[in-house]
């Protein structure tokens, strides 16, 4: 047993809420379901080896001689797992300095803070990488079984990148906090993530697009150009990826560097830790912007008053704004490349269409829950003289009109160029839209908005479902545009799910 | 400005509200045919020590949750054949303002307007006498997240009074409000009760409930154990000249010794 106030004694306290947080979320708050989160984990782990063993097991014989187009390769994907990794750090030590949950019990505590905050610096690094940990074992597990034992070196690189990721992240948002105050590092420290998140991925694509006219990354990482701008072979530049192949040496530089980045990190930033979250809870949320008294009251009917509130409410919330749209960033490539293959025929089409359904899928579902569950005056609406069914088409209205707002110029754009895929691109985009809100009134759970990011936390089944059904509208999407007959079948296939969803709604929904 | 004391009931008010064999279950029976009347131009208090069954009353005469059986009537309306109509009619409050965080005071009352389906300029001229009653006149074009308890508290109450409502439901409303606040609040609901308006009320601060009610009810396990002015709650536990706190006290205890 540890003594109270010691280091070990708050990564106790610390490994204990994030484990039971951690547990929270994958059971969905429910108490004895952990047996069944164990069988499911199960399955899933050995799912992923098999679609693993599909994916990587022919590239299990590459070792560290291999050439430098597959270092370029790996580098990319060591890069884009970095860029993840970082993006999901920066959130983490933003929360820190301004989810209040016991920070005000353990600052007004006479214990010294900077104590707390090395330990959850830490914590922060641990848990990315054991989240990238999750998600490429059966990957390293399979080229590992394959290929031989030097593949196991890439856990130490992945927890070599979460310890670094997590020590530019805590470096980026303090410098945040110092430069823009602490009243606006909240919203930008988002933005931030979000964009470092996809940036690399996204300026990969837009490369492709510009110079090869696909969406494919590796028709430009694999290309002349970049093997001929690559640093040479015995370039530092590829040590993570040599580490990953099993170079001793470099293996031991990247660990050396993500554990010193982190050491410098927490040594250098965790004393005034304490200082920026004490500023970040000083903040006033409250804007005391005056607008003249004359403003006059508009003639509303409920649903308009409705619907008005909900575009109000969204506009106004830049953070909650840049969380929905996020995945608009990853319209970017295609809207690239609209304009790129514009007059060209329909063919670079077909494959813009299932993008665009599945990002319809997946706002709509984000705006749904924004609409339908996270509702913060639920008591105020239900105690209002109007049907509850008018209430709830107000709502989908509100998201339909937002989700026509952001696709109907892409469908215009392709219009210019082929009809036929302009047609399969709204049909499908409404189509998605409309699968993803039902899912969201099925499973609806009152939340407060704030509760946006952990929205898939009330229904693993809504969750899946969503992600599913989009995923399925979109493969549609995709056939029909390309004139394929099967998307009869992916088409009922989209419907099944749905089918199978109403199936195990709540009762009563 | 109105007082805190209550006024005299005539006997022949009409019923605001009629609660006939009100039976709620959840994990267990958390209200069991509950038999209440609360007439026009009256302020009912409710009492009842912590899972007696006071909110879930409340919430279902609002319309927020549907009993299991019984019936209810607001001002002649079957409220759950009818919800919308009896909806029409009456204001909720609840302990935890709701609110919006994004909206201004002034556009909360657009939204509630609009949602009452008011007239714009008559919703209007409620709104603006309704944001200087409460003296949220300097804040009224301010977003509300940055809002104390008191002032979130108060901006929920112009809401629910804004389209003059002739049931006022109130939980908790004077939870966590200073003292100021707190006798705004009352001042308000006080003269709201004289306009003709009924007005039912928990709280655990019996001395409001002492000072304000035209009659108290106390409620235990769900069920109605007594009712009346306080000098009848008095009689009832035969304990004259004590406080009402004394007398909630003998009662609640007497219900759990049976």
């Amino acid at each position: 047993m540890s003594t109270a106030g010691t280091w070990p004694w708050f990564a106790r306290h610390e490994a204990r809420l994030a484990w039971r947080d951690w547990l929270s979320i994958m059971t969905a708050g429910h108490r004895g379901r952990e047996r069944t989160l164990a069988l499911i984990l199960i399955v899933f782990v050995a799912g992923m080896h098999l679609i693993a063993f599909g994916m990587v097991a022919p590239y299990a014989g590459i070792d560290n001689t291999a050439g430098k187009v597959r270092l370029i390769v790996i580098t990319s994907g060591v890069l884009l797992s970095f860029s993840l990794m970082l993006s999901q750090a920066m959130e983490s030590v933003t929360r820190g300095f301004y989810a209040r949950a016991d920070l005000d019990l353990i600052l007004c505590s006479p214990i010294d803070a900077q104590k707390v905050f090395c330990v959850r610096i830490a914590t922060t690094a641990i848990a990315i990488s054991l989240m990238a940990v999750l998600l490429a074992a059966p990957f390293i597990n399979v080229l590992a079984f394959e290929g031989g034992m030097h593949w196991f070196g890439a856990y130490a690189v992945i927890l070599a990148m979460g310890a670094t990721a997590t020590a530019i992240a805590v470096a980026l948002t303090v410098a945040l906090f110092r430069t823009i105050g602490a009243k606006r590092t909240r919203f930008v420290a988002q933005i931030v993530a979000a964009v470092i998140g996809a940036a690399f991925v996204i300026g990969l694509q837009i490369g492709a697009i510009q110079y090869y006219g696909t969406l494919s990354r590796f028709a430009l990482l694999e290309s002349d150009t970049m093997v001929a701008l690559a640093p040479g072979i015995d370039s530092i530049v590829w040590w993570p990826a040599r580490a990953m192949l099993g170079d001793g040496l470099a293996l031991a530089a990247t660990i050396s560097v993500g554990l010193l980045a982190l050491a410098t990190s927490i040594a250098a930033f965790s004393p005034r830790f304490a200082d920026h979250a004490i500023a970040a809870s000083g903040v006033s949320v409250g804007v005391t912007r005056q607008v003249r008294w004359s403003q006059r009251f508009r003639k509303l009917s409920p649903r308009r008053a409705l619907r008005a509130k909900e575009f109000t409410l969204l506009r106004r919330d830049p953070w909650l704004l840049s969380q929905s749209l996020m995945q608009m960033l990853y319209l970017l490539p295609p809207a690239l490349m609209l304009w790129h293959s514009f007059g060209e025929g329909s063919g670079p089409l077909v494959l813009m269409v299932p993008i665009l359904v599945m990002a319809s899928g997946q706002l709509s579902g984000g705006l749904a829950w924004l609409a339908i569950s996270g509702e913060d005056a639920p008591d105020l609406v239900a105690t209002a003289p109007v049907a509850a069914g008018e209430i709830i088409r107000a709502k989908v209205e509100a998201v339909m009109t937002c989700i026509a707002v952001v696709f109907v110029p892409f469908v215009l754009a392709i219009a210019l160029t082929s009809m036929i895929c302009a047609v399969v691109a709204a049909a499908g985009i409404v189509i998605a839209a409309a699968s993803a809100t039902q899912i969201q009134l099925w499973f609806r759970a009152q939340a407060r908005r704030s509760q946006f990011r952990r929205r898939h936390t009330a229904s693993r089944i809504a969750t899946f479902a969503e992600a599913f059904s989009s995923i399925t509208w979109a493969a549609t999407a995709a056939l029909a545009a390309a004139g394929s007959s099967v998307a009869v079948v992916t088409g009922l296939a989209g419907l099944g799910i749905l089918a199978g969803t109403r199936l195990l709604r709540p009762p009563g929904r | 400005m109105a007082t805190d004391s209550p006024t005299s009931m005539q006997p022949a008010s009409p019923a605001a509200v009629t609660l006939r064999n009100l039976t709620k279950s959840f994990d267990r029976r958390a209200v069991d045919g509950l038999d209440l009347t609360v007439r026009t131009g009256e302020f009912y208090s409710l009492l009842g020590p912590n899972g007696a069954g006071k909110t879930t009353t409340l919430r279902m005469i609002a319309g927020l949750l549907r009993p299991d059986a019984g019936s209810i009537s607001v001002l002649g309306i079957d409220a759950l054949a009818d919800p919308v109509a009896a909806k029409r009619i009456m204001a909720w409050v609840s302990d935890e303002p709701m609110i919006y965080d994004k909206l201004t005071p002034f556009e909360y009352l657009e939204f509630i307007a609009g949602l009452w389906g008011m007239e714009s300029a008559a919703a209007e001229a409620s709104a603006r006498h309704h944001i200087d009653w409460l003296g949220l006149t300097p804040h009224a074009h301010e977003r509300c997240e940055g809002f104390s308890k008191g002032m979130r508290q108060k901006v929920a109450l112009a809401g629910a009074l804004v389209h003059d409502p002739r049931l006022i439901i109130l939980d908790e409303p004077l939870t966590g409000l200073d003292a100021g606040s707190a006798r705004l609040v009352k001042s308000v609901l006080r003269e709201r009760v004289e306009a003709g308006c009924a007005v039912i009320m928990t709280t655990h601060i019996l001395e409001v409930a002492e000072r304000m009610a035209d009659r108290i009810g106390v409620i235990a396990r769900g069920r109605l154990i007594a009712e009346g002015t306080h000098d009848e709650l008095r009689i009832q536990t035969g304990k004259h000249g004590t406080s009402l706190e004394d007398t909630f006290l003998t009662l609640v205890a007497e219900q759990d010794a049976a």
